[in-house]
């Protein structure tokens, strides 16, 4: 790509393109600026600056026209020029839940100065317009309940729910409409994941979004209504408040191994809305667009999949959730296809027309549980390695059982023991899958087993946005791992040994006030009988200290198993206890030792 | 309606506070072209040498039918409408041709116009712009006015000027000035998506849009040879050039025909207008 690169900025500087842009920015930075450019800019923002670069198709939103002015994250009201260091915070942080990447760590503060000034030369606007005021932002009151309540309200009132949804899972009445400035389809942000935000997360940055807007999009600016008093600032910070509190504090990191809760037999959730899900962990599994073969897709639907899963030792089952604007297939959409299409299939050689298509989603194992890391190809296994998958659709809404041996070539193993509910609402769908742990057909089908990881991996499909076959979002491989059974006697263990150890320890403490109460006796001037059997209580605390150093190791045993099991909590907790053991053992010993027997006192 | 009563339930407080307090909203340029000279206070030339033109604008052949609008979505505007909700963008019910800018386009340069003082309005009533088609002067107000009392937003994309997006969730006015010409600036409400108008920024009094009738006038021009322009949404532009003598009254009249519909796109090929077509079509169905 550098190589590749060099080239036109070689080319641009000998042609002395730079007269065409003359600006008072020093005339060294935009010269720097122009190469750091052509370099790492122009592939996508195009040698122009018109968005026009040759990867720009390949993605929605499309990189931005720098010759309009135009800029969405900015510090400045509706319709103004950024200021220098809006500009340089994008060019820093990258946009969140685009392709649009931060540049930070890439380039030096020098060179992404450089690309400021180089940036501004391509709009009239910056030369004709004064430098832009920033709107003063107040800082920001703490949240509370009541002004996140009190947000939710506003939410409702001022009808962020038009384009937003009514739970801001952006499935909003209107969210079938919505094009950008280019005449792209562009999808209202999803309010629950605040990690996609493109101007960033904070509740300041989400109060400063509020206040200017992102022009170019839909995304109107709600100043306007505060300059005209029929809102105050403090109600706008409310809705920021309450905006924020809908995704969670820490954008969600996947964990490789999803684990899957025990429950007593007999106790596992039978409905999606059975109560015992809330306590069952919920994983993160973010999807990416199928771009590795043809053809691709360079615009999923569906960005990622919170999945639970318990089991109760012969059966397991999923819950899985995940955001998706429509329940597909809704006529609603079938414009938006259109739009979607005509901006991505052509670019895959594909020519296809708006239709019907269901939601989907796909759960895929392999067949067997592999030695080691010798997994099927994720993309749905190939000829000599097929895998194992559960595949659910809107239509007809229930799950069945595949093999598959390539991207979208399947085998048909019926529905068999596989019981499925699923439910949409609100822009979310949620599904729930079941099997037992011993396959109908072992030949074919995954036998699940305890305490052993298992890889899995996900596809989803938005049938809305035109999605289906190769055309949807995938996960790479996961892993889950069946919690192993706690024997009883785990528990008894730690139960008794404690007892046992206190009993020791109360002798031991006893031991030592004795020879307290001989030393002061002795100040007295008052002899005390002489202790009974002092060598055997002397053994007696090396005895016990030895005791307890052994319980520690044990305790340090459990607690590494633990941890290798991915079981924290269990290892956190049985190095607590190695500790206390470790800590109580060298009392023990060093106490006695420290504490040598001198024969009876004379007076 | 219910709605609009849960607004003022929790906006009545603010509300309250505005009206005894700060008023209207502000009115921000929302234009490019930098400062430049300010508006002169008098006419730039002895106006009892002026003249006009007067004329019409007439439509030849089948007008599509009305674009039906699906306002299923919102009950209170389609319930303004006695039938289907529907806009006319060849609008020929007058006789005439309607919603047609009419507006001098060469033959005033150097001159510099006085701005007048009142705003243009453009109301946002039954969910549709009215009027669809405004004119404006340079540096002139236009307030975008919500008589629906739900949640608008409206988003210009001009090129010349600056664009800019503002949401009006109750019944407000909102004023903008923009300050570069430039014909036709798109407006939309991203809300509701058949929502579409044009505005036409010219530096100038000289332009007008044709009512139902498709009469227009454009009165006391300083003598000269004028290049006049007259644009509609559908069927592209027709110029005609015409001299101004003092003290007459020079006629003009604009023929479209059902030729110059394109499905394509209309005259100004931005984005918003390729949207609009897709859309409004797509509804019509
Ligand atoms: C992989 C493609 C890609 C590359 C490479 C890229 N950009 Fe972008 N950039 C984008 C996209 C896409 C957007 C628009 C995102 C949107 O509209 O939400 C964007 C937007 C921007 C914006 C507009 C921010 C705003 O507030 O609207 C700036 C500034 C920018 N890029 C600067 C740069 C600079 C400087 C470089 C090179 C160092 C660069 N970009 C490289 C894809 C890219
Ligand atoms: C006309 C439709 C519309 C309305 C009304 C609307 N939004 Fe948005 N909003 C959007 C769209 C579209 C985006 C995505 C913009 C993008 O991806 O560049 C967005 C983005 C956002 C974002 C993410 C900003 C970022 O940095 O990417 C937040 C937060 C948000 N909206 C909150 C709200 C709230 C709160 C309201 C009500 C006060 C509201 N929106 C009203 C359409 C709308």
């Amino acid at each position: 790509m550098r190589s590749q690169t060099r080239l036109p900025a070689a080319v641009a500087a000998l042609l002395g393109l730079s007269a065409l842009h003359p600006s008072p920015a020093g005339a060294q930075d935009v010269e720097r600026g122009r190469e750091v450019y052509e370099q790492w800019c122009s592939q996508c923002h195009g040698s122009e600056g018109d968005g026009q670069g040759p990867a720009a198709e390949y993605m929605i939103p499309r990189p931005r026209d720098f010759t309009t002015g135009l800029y969405q994250i900015r510090s400045t009201a509706t319709g103004e020029l950024p200021t220098d260091e809006d500009i340089l915070r994008i060019i820093n942080e990258g946009m969140p839940g685009t392709t649009m990447p931060g540049w930070e760590e890439e380039l030096s503060g020098a060179d992404r100065e450089a690309l400021v000034a180089y940036i501004k030369t391509f709009s009239q606007f910056f030369e004709t317009l004064g430098a832009p005021e920033p709107l003063e932002f107040p800082g920001a009151p703490g949240a509370s309940e009541e002004r996140i309540a009190e947000g939710r309200l506003f939410y409702d009132s001022i009808q962020c729910f038009e384009c937003h949804g009514a739970e801001g899972r952006g499935d909003g009445e209107a969210s079938s409409t919505l094009q950008d400035d280019l005449g792209n389809p562009i999808r209202s942000a999803d309010l629950w994941k605040a990690w996609t935000f493109n101007g960033g997360s904070t509740v300041e940055d989400i109060y400063q979004r509020l206040r200017t807007g992102l022009d170019g999009t839909p995304m109107p600016n709600f100043s306007d209504l505060i300059d005209a008093g029929f809102m105050t600032d403090d109600q706008l910070w409310n809705l920021a408040h309450y905006v924020r509190s809908l995704s969670p504090e820490e954008t969600p990191t996947p964990e490789e191994v999803i684990v899957v809760g025990q429950v007593a037999p007999g106790e596992l959730p039978g409905q999606l809305a059975d109560e015992r899900w809330g306590q069952a962990e919920s994983f993160y599994v973010p999807l990416v667009g199928q771009i590795i073969e043809n053809p691709r897709w360079f615009d999923p639907s569906v960005d990622g999949v919170w999945v639970q899963a318990l089991h109760d030792g012969s059966e397991v089952a999923f819950r899985l959730t995940w955001h998706d604007r429509s329940r597909s297939p809704d006529p609603g959409w079938l414009e938006w296809q259109g739009w979607v299409l005509d901006a991505m299939a052509p670019r895959e050689g594909e020519n296809l027309e708006p239709a019907p298509r269901p939601d989907g989603i796909t759960v895929q194992f392999p067949p067997t549980i592999p030695e080691g890391m010798d997994m099927p190809y994720f993309l749905m296994g190939d000829g000599s390695n097929p895998v194992y998958q559960w595949q659910w659709s809107s239509v007809p809404g229930t799950a069945v059982k595949a093999a598959a041996r390539g991207l979208d070539i399947y085998e048909p193993l019926g529905a068999e023991g596989l019981t499925s509910e699923a439910a949409w609402e609100a822009g979310r769908w949620q599904l729930l899958l079941r099997r037992a742990l011993v396959p109908a057909d072992p030949a074919s089908e995954l036998q699940f087993e305890i305490g052993v990881p298992i890889p899995i991996a996900f596809f989803a499909w938005d049938g809305d946005n035109s999605e289906e076959g190769a055309r949807g979002s995938v996960s790479s491989w996961y892993f889950i791992q069946l919690e192993e059974e706690t024997p009883p006697s785990t528990y008894m263990a730690p139960l008794v040994a404690f007892l046992f150890t206190g009993g020791l320890g109360v002798l031991v403490v006893r031991r030592a006030q004795r020879r307290d109460r001989e030393v002061q006796a002795a100040a007295a001037g008052i002899v005390l009988p002489p202790e009974p059997r002092p060598q055997m209580a002397r053994n007696f605390g090396f005895a016990v200290g030895a005791l307890w150093l052994l319980f520690a190791l044990a305790a340090a045993g459990n607690s590494v198993g633990g941890w290798a099991a991915g079981q924290t909590d269990v290892g956190f907790w049985w190095a607590v206890i190695t500790g206390f053991l470790t800590i109580a053992a060298s009392v023990a010993l060093i106490g006695t030792a420290r504490h040598r027997y001198q024969g009876p006192r004379k007076s | 309606m219910a709605r609009y009563e849960r607004v003022l339930r929790v906006l009545a407080p603010a509300v309250l506070l505005a009206v005894v307090g700060c008023g209207g909203g502000g009115g921000d340029a929302a234009g490019g072209g930098g400062g430049g000279d300010a508006a002169p206070a008098e006419m730039p030339f002895d106006v009892a040498t002026a003249g006009n033109i007067t004329g019409s604008v007439t439509f030849e052949g089948t007008p599509p039918p009305p674009e039906v609008l699906d306002m299923t979505s919102e009950a209170d505007c389609a319930a303004t409408y006695t039938g289907d909700p529907e806009v006319s963008w060849v609008d020929v019910g007058g006789g005439g041709l309607a919603d047609v800018f009419v507006y001098v386009r060469e033959g005033l340069e150097g001159m510099s116009f006085p701005v007048p003082g009142q705003a243009v309005v453009i109301d946002q009533q039954g969910c549709q712009y009215r009027p669809l088609v405004a004119g404006v002067q340079v540096g002139q107000s236009v307030a975008f006015r919500n008589s629906d009392g739900l949640l608008h937003n409206i988003n210009a994309s001009p090129t010349a000027n600056r664009p800019f997006n503002v949401s009006q969730p109750v019944n407000m006015d909102t004023e903008r000035e923009f300050a570069a010409p430039e014909v036709m600036i798109p407006i939309q409400c991203d809300v509701h998506g058949w929502m579409a108008g044009y505005i036409g920024v010219v530096t100038h009094p000289y332009h007008t849009v044709s009512g139902g009738s498709g009469a227009f006038d454009l009165s006391q021009l300083p003598p000269g040879e004028y290049v006049i322009e007259a644009w509609h949404a559908r069927l592209g532009t027709l110029e005609q050039t015409v001299t101004v003598t003092t003290g007459q009254t020079a006629e003009v009249t604009f023929n479209f025909t059902d030729a110059m519909l394109s499905s394509a796109g209309t005259p100004t090929d931005g984005p918003h207008d390729h949207r609009t077509m897709a859309r409004v079509g797509g509804v019509a169905e």
